[in-house]
């Protein structure tokens, strides 16, 4: 079956809204994994001022992706949220405490205290969960007349795990790269320093998760994996890797962006190297985009709301980091 | 009643679902009311309309921010509980809900930021064209769930197709006749609660002796509002009946506690309904004017639950209650509304304490109306979740186990509690407070930070 043009387009359209969330919405849960590695009250109001003005911009794109699948590939959204029902509970709790800590951490006599934990372990709940569906995925999910056939817990195994643990590294990693660039002085020279361990730890996790995959966790879906790896895949995978060396080397340089820029080339590259695998499946083995395609009528239908709303959205996006581009550090919740 | 994942999914999607509804509810008829008080200033000019504005804008910000919140939880509901149902009519529920999502996130992108943060950056004009621009932007968002839940109660504009669900006339799906009663029936419920808790405020304060001029604004305009509004109310509430009577008899013959065949019908007023013995015990009643009541005819058959086979049967007692408690607040507002504006034509409004006490207390009665309309409606369906297509025992997700469900809304009713709760309670600090002078703009507080721009207000003016 050949996915019609309007699937693919659709098809297209979450997989930008995927790569969009992971990077914007990466650096700032990043960002809240680190700020749970630090005691200094001076420290954590700098950094939650840096992502405050930008965080929910950035967490509408995991909305944009739900609602797009819902839409235009109802099949997915009901394999995958069926597959992964303990996670998204796990992972929607935690972007409430995420959100909310922003506000009600500033209420109390202190700030901080429950609020802050909430901050801290949500960011690190939320990467996590989002790091074992990836993983989980590559494993393979069964599947039984279109509907997911396992547990909640067929998701958690060895690798999944590991892709967790990565992605939390990896968020880390893009919010070490977003404080160096926005908070000079001494969280910068912090953040920095982050960088350096995190790249590190990345590498030994990723390592890690390879070997499992290939020893005490292999399975069909990782076999069927590795048989469509080409020579494609092993140029993203090199420029994914020099990426992530180039960002722990990059912290001796002068250029403050240029970790960040090499964090979310390392992002690019692994996210194309996962599509192009899997392509055209959307669940790995079992659903390609033209099987869990909405029928025409319904992607017709949904055409308007993508030509006027995600220009809107991706405008918005772009006019709010413009605004804040121009300081380095905002002046949010410093107490007027 | 047996714990299934059934049952238990059911109980978490009206938990999460009905601590959603009230923001959204609230904030429909908090837009409106704020594009009315800001038009009243733009054209009369006089102060006491901004400072009343500016206070609500506040609540309106923390409102919409819960709102938000919860609402992201809806989204993800009907795929993790009920991904059959997903999978199945996702061709047209999908559509729908995702055009309510992009609408939600539109407003928020857009004229949202304007009205939170761009007074002094627009002309008063450019602003007030912004806030109606966001008073449409609620309606259109409540459009797309209406639209949605209409064709779960009525489905219509579609064929099956190799057990796919096609669809087939989408403006019979988004505009049908049964739409165009149920939205105006939702978005008047929205003003309605918004209406009265804007009067219960006026009334709060003058019994409190404070902030005389603007509690005698929101007195009168929301008595005024609630008074107008009421009644056409109650004839969207007429026909929303009528469409059940013809389309979904079973729900009917539920609302009205009627176990058997009659014609003409009986009323009944108040009853316990025994499921198992299929009558109603303590029963007031009418008999002959059933018919004339719901139909406008004297001699319409009216159905009885024993017409249908007892699978097909919804619960009877939730409707028949939720059924009369919304009507009974709709007569509680009218009373209330009507009686205010008399005693403002004789200028006895703020100093007879017993209605200004009745007002006080009636805040939540918007509230209430429009949950237990929703639980009519809905409990009412039962046992479908799309009316007559797919049973809600068939669409939950098969993979899900009762612990399953028991940890997620064990889960679910702890956070909320905590979250809600707050956000409830700042809610009430904000009224407490009452009307201040102007709201500063707030340097670097983006549109999209609207409980930081309630916050920044509150610390502005000293409090905390």
């Amino acid at each position: 079956m050949e996915a019609s043009t309007l699937a693919l387009v659709w098809a297209g359209v979450i997989a930008f809204s995927i790569l969009a969330y992971v990077i914007l919405d990466g650096f700032d849960l990043g960002v809240g994994i680190l700020f749970g590695t630090t005691r200094d009250k001076e420290m954590r109001h700098r950094m939650i001022g840096s992502i405050a003005p930008v965080w929910d911009g950035n967490e509408t794109w995991l909305v944009v992706v739900g609602a797009s699948l819902f839409a235009a590939f109802p099949a997915v959204y009901a394999v995958f949220l069926g597959a992964f029902y303990l996670p998204v509970l796990l992972m929607l709790i935690g972007l409430i405490f995420r959100g909310i800590a922003f506000e009600f951490r500033e209420q109390g006599d202190e700030p901080g205290g429950l609020w802050d934990v909430g901050f801290f372990l949500g960011s690190v709940v939320v990467a996590f969960v989002q790091g074992a569906a990836v993983g989980a995925l590559m494993r393979g999910l069964p599947v039984t007349d279109g509907q997911f056939s396992g547990t909640s817990l067929t998701w958690l195994h060895p690798f999944p795990v590991l892709t967790g643990v990565g992605l939390v590294i990896g968020y880390a990693l893009l919010g070490a790269g977003w404080l160096r660039i926005k908070c000079p002085g001494a969280l910068r020279i912090w953040a920095t320093e982050r960088i350096r361990w995190l790249g590190i730890a990345l590498f030994v996790v990723l390592g890690a998760a390879t070997v499992a995959a290939m020893t005490v966790d292999f399975s069909d879906g990782l076999r069927d994996t590795a048989a469509r790896f080409n020579a494609l895949h092993a140029v993203l995978l090199l420029i994914a890797v020099g990426a992530l060396a180039g960002a722990i080397y990059s912290t001796r340089a002068l250029r403050t962006w240029l970790p960040f820029a090499l964090t979310a080339l390392l992002f690019l590259a692994a996210f194309a190297t996962l599509g192009t695998m899997m392509w055209p499946y959307m669940i790995p083995y079992q659903l390609t985009v033209a099987e869990a395609a909405a029928p025409e009528a319904s992607l017709k239908f949904l055409v308007w709301a993508g030509v006027i709303a995600l220009p809107l959205i991706l405008a918005y996006t772009i006019a709010v980091y413009w605004i804040f581009a121009r300081d380095t550090e905002t002046s949010y919740h410093s107490g007027d | 009643m047996e714990f299934d994942p059934v049952i238990l999914s059911r109980l978490q999607f009206a938990f999460v679902v009905s601590f959603h509804i009230i923001f959204p509810a609230f904030t429909i008829g908090l837009a409106a009311w704020l594009s009315t008080i800001e038009g009243m200033r733009f054209f009369t000019g006089k102060p006491v309309y901004r400072r009343v504005f500016d206070f609500w804008l506040r609540i309106f910000a923390v409102s919409f921010a819960m709102g938000v919140v919860t609402g992201i939880v809806m989204a993800f509901q009907f795929g993790t509980n009920w991904s059959v149902l997903a999978e199945k009519t996702g061709s047209i529920q999908g559509p729908l809900l995702g055009y309510e999502s992009f609408t939600a996130f539109m407003l928020e992108a857009t004229f949202f930021g304007v009205m939170l943060v761009g007074r002094q950056r627009v002309s008063p004009g450019f602003y007030l064209f912004a806030c109606c621009m966001v008073t449409l932007g609620t309606m259109f968002s409540s459009f797309w769930i209406l639209a949605n839940n209409t064709w779960m109660q009525v489905p219509v504009g579609y064929e099956i197709v190799d057990g796919r669900i096609i669809p087939t006339d989408w403006k019979e799906i988004v505009l049908g006749s049964i739409m165009m009663i149920r939205w105006p029936h939702m978005l008047l419920g929205a003003f309605l609660t918004t209406a009265m808790c804007v009067a219960a405020t006026g009334a709060w304060y003058v019994l409190r002796n404070v902030h005389r001029e603007e509690a005698r604004v929101m007195l009168h305009w929301g008595l005024g509002l609630a008074a107008v509004l009421i009644p056409v109310q109650m004839f969207f509430g007429h026909l929303a009946g009528l469409y059940v009577y013809e389309h979904q008899p079973e729900k009917f013959a539920a609302i009205e506690a009627r176990w058997e065949d009659e014609t003409p019908g009986s009323e009944v007023w108040i009853a316990w309904p025994d499921r198992e013995q299929k009558r109603n015990l303590f029963a007031i009643q009418t008999p002959g004017i059933g018919s004339l009541i719901a139909t406008g005819s004297w001699d319409a058959p009216m159905k009885g639950l024993e017409s249908f086979p007892e699978e097909d049967w919804p619960p009877v007692v939730i409707p028949f209650f939720g059924f009369r408690i919304m009507v009974g607040m709709g007569l509680l507002m009218l009373g209330i509304s009507w009686l205010g504006n008399l005693l403002r034509l004789r200028g006895r409004l703020e100093s007879n304490r017993l209605f200004l006490w009745g007002t006080f207390l009636a805040f939540p009665s918007g509230f209430i109306a429009v949950l237990t309309g929703w639980y009519t409606a809905e409990v009412g369906r039962q046992p479908w979740v799309v009316y007559g297509l797919l049973r809600t025992s068939d669409a939950v997700t098969p993979s899900l186990t009762t612990g399953d469900v028991v940890i997620s809304l064990i889960l679910y009713i702890l956070v909320y509690f905590i979250f809600v709760s707050f956000g409830i309670w700042y809610i009430y600090k904000l009224l407490r407070a009452g009307p201040m002078g102007p709201v500063q703009p707030v340097d670097g507080a983006p549109g999209a930070r609207p409980l930081a721009f309630a916050g920044d207000a509150d610390r502005r003016q000293g409090r905390d």
